[in-house]
């Protein structure tokens, strides 16, 4: 992290970058967040550790709108977004000074809390200069510990890699963290009933309180105006214009970013209740895999994203029941 | 199957493009070929103005079943919206399919204007279909509001 600082403030002063998007310190000892950097000084503040697991890649669309250079840490996954995102003309490459920071597998405090470690003071282990083992977490009940692999994202299980696929220069060391196949659940959802299928999404969706923090945080929703945003209210980013809308959210979304989607996991992350939502976005992307080829959005900038795209010998829609 | 006598009306939507499958169930009509009367024709200007919402409206405002006929591959109006549509809809059915919407609620049939045989055959054989599922009761309540 230190060196990362030390060159931010080198970059800062001699004049190449005018601020960094980098992450703070939060309120509570796990939820540092994204932030901006315009001095030296104000760099004391900058945190990178297991638990930045914000994708910095979507402000620099904001970023790329301000006057000079921004310089950003990106994680690995990150750089798929970002690729995206400059894919789609969103953000501007001659604007950003990309710092590609190591990454050994980023936290979920809610996994923490879910092993009955409660009231939580701070937390040891997850800089990112660790060996990323074990956490030390002291409680106001006493120290306890947890492993690392256990308290981790469930995105960082099934990680896509731990290259960078686009930057200006590299700090820090990764650490591989992939201990499972990304597409096992959604095939797990395959194989259900029709009526185990419905049965699992309502449970899941029916916890859905409309925050639209899927939407805010995810790099491929990125569009100035949102199909999502109420004008009836002038209030954007709030209110269901109608119950379909309010029911089909998800699925919508879902479709919006297919073929876009890189599998980034912010919106499960972001979600303040826990809902699956990748589950949706891998199935499309599982789908593309498997009909129109490998497909992973964000690895290029050049490349066709599947759903504009065709060829003349593609599969029948009936494919789907045949599949079984 | 004989199609009277049954309670069950389905509600079935069918998006025709213009330029062939509007023009098939024409043909269809003017052959007097019969085809169920629980079909609703929406005519489109072409396979490819079907938005995925669409599909989705249909179903959440209680539609059993919806199908889409456009040109065939390779004879599209407008040369290829055809070829977009069908990627997407069958991305679309895959995802119905996955939250447990049965898959025989909803098909893609490709129908010339000079196949009004086979838009009634594709009607009857679809509406059959979807007699022998029932009523569609999901996707009008996916998260429990009612």
């Amino acid at each position: 992290m230190q060196e990362v600082v030390n060159r931010a403030k080198e970059l800062l002063a001699d004049g190449t970058v005018a601020r960094v998007l980098g992450w703070k310190a939060g309120d509570l000892p796990y939820n540092p967040e994204p932030a901006y950097f315009e001095t030296a000084e104000a760099l004391e503040d900058f945190v990178y550790n297991g638990f930045c697991g914000a994708n910095l890649s979507k402000y620099m669309i904001e970023a790329s709108k301000l006057e000079g250079k921004t310089l950003v840490c990106l994680k690995p996954c990150d750089t798929y977004s970002f690729n995206q995102l400059i894919k789609e003309h969103r953000v501007d490459r001659d604007k950003a000074y990309i710092i590609g920071v190591g990454c050994k597998g980023k936290l979920d405090i809610e996994r923490i809390k879910k092993q009955g470690i409660k009231g939580i003071e701070s937390i040891e282990g997850a800089e990112i200069t660790d060996a990323a083992d074990t956490l030390k977490v002291h409680t106001i009940y006493g120290e306890k510990t947890c492993a690392y692999a256990d308290a981790m994202l469930e995105r960082c299980h099934v990680c896509k890699g731990k290259d960078h696929m686009i930057y200006d220069e590299l700090i820090g060391e990764s650490k591989e963290t992939k201990d499972g196949e990304r597409f096992d659940e959604v095939a797990r959802i395959e194989a259900m009933s029709p009526e185990e299928k419905f049965a699992f999404f309502q449970s899941e969706l029916s916890k859905c309180i409309r925050c639209n923090a899927c939407r805010n945080a995810c790099p491929a929703c990125s569009c100035r105006k949102c199909v999502f945003d109420s004008n009836k209210f002038d209030s954007s980013q709030k209110a269901n214009v109608d119950t379909f809308e309010e029911k089909m959210f998800h699925i919508i979304r879902a479709f919006h970013v297919a073929g876009r989607c890189t599998d980034c996991g912010e919106c499960s992350r972001v979600c303040p209740q826990g809902i699956p939502l990748h589950l949706f976005n891998r199935k499309f992307i599982k789908d593309i895999d498997e009909l129109y080829g490998e497909y992973q959005a964000g690895e290029d900038t050049e490349s066709k994203a599947p759903l504009t795209n065709y060829t003349f010998e593609d599969a029948e829609p009936s494919i789907v029941g045949k599949r079984g | 199957m004989s199609l009277e006598n049954k309670e069950f009306k389905p509600k079935i939507v069918a998006f025709c493009c213009n330029w062939c499958s509007y023009a098939g169930a024409d043909l269809a009509g003017s052959s007097r070929l019969s085809y169920p009367a629980d079909v609703k024709i929406i005519r489109v200007p072409c396979s490819c103005r079907v938005n995925p919402m669409f599909i989705l409206r249909a179903f959440e405002k209680g539609a059993d079943g919806v199908i889409m006929c456009g040109c065939h591959p390779g004879d599209c109006h407008y040369s290829t919206g055809n070829y977009y549509a069908r990627r997407r809809m069958t991305l679309l059915f895959s995802m119905l399919d996955y939250i447990g919407v049965e898959n025989g609620r909803t098909r893609v049939e490709w129908v010339s204007a000079a196949e009004g045989v086979k838009f009634s055959e594709t009607m009857n054989s679809f509406v059959e279909k979807i007699y022998s599922l029932g009523e569609n009761v999901r996707l009008g309540d996916l998260r429990c509001k009612k």
